[in-house]
């Protein structure tokens, strides 16, 4: 999955320790986060989104998916 | 869970607060911050762990070096294996609930270390005592050479996990 995490966060002014204070999470999450190493869990992408005053899909794009798949409908269950 | 277009919900207005301290009546445990409470929670680990290693010293050399030779010695032993497998569970307990403190991707890095140990442990315990039941190996499959094999690996893993994700 793409981010825009970093874009927002130096949009910010904000080191990456700010923004894993803000979250409550590691600084090597946000740094992996970013990376693109590692897919944060859906409440703390909504976290994030919510943190940057943002939508989820303005932040997280699915690799591969074109413009109307991500801001189209999600639909999944448990 | 359904999301429907959550590009609907548009910009939420309220950022997060910072730093996040956990909600709860001031001056509670409940208000200390996620990183305050997994320190205090590394040290309650490492004294639980400080605790059972003491107990199982104390279980191992106790009966020839402590109260060998009382007649009350076996009753003592008893106690003193009960002690120590109490002391394990708070162990785990203990364990449990640092596991739980942690953020989402160390809590991944650190059960993926250990399903790495337990797969390798249990397969190369089997093979190790294979060995020794078919006297392929002169020495007896003891349970401490599984128990250092179990530490290398999972602090192999937990460095390679690490390092993926750096």
């Amino acid at each position: 999955m793409k981010n825009q995490v970093r874009e927002f966060r130096n949009q910010m002014n904000w080191t990456q320790s700010d923004l894993a204070e803000r979250l409550d999470v590691s600084r090597q999450t946000i740094h992996a986060i970013e990376r693109e190493k590692y897919d944060p869990s859906l409440p703390l992408a909504f976290r994030i989104a919510r943190l940057f005053g943002v939508s989820v899909e303005e932040v997280f794009q699915e690799e591969g998916a074109d413009e109307n798949d991500s801001a189209g409908t999600v639909t999944g269950g448990k | 869970m359904n999301i429907q277009n959550a590009k609907t919900q548009g910009p939420a207005p309220t950022p997060a607060p910072s730093p996040t301290p956990i909600a709860g009546k001031p001056g509670s445990p409940s208000t200390r911050t996620k990183k305050e409470q997994l320190r205090d929670h590394t040290k309650n680990l490492a004294f639980w762990t400080f605790l059972w290693v003491l107990t199982t010293a104390i279980v191992a050399f106790g009966p020839v070096f402590i109260w060998g030779g009382r007649p009350s010695g076996t009753w003592i032993t008893v106690a003193a294996v009960v002690l120590n497998f109490s002391v394990g569970l708070m162990m785990i307990s203990s364990n449990a609930r640092h596991l739980r403190l942690q953020d989402e991707l160390m809590q991944k890095v650190q059960l993926q270390a250990m399903a790495v140990t337990l797969g390798l442990s249990l397969v190369a315990g089997i093979t190790f005592s294979l060995l020794d039941s078919t006297n392929l190996i002169r020495q007896d499959a003891e349970i401490s050479v599984l128990v250092v094999f179990m530490a290398v690996t999972y602090m192999v893993s937990l460095g390679l996990n690490f390092r993926r994700y750096r």
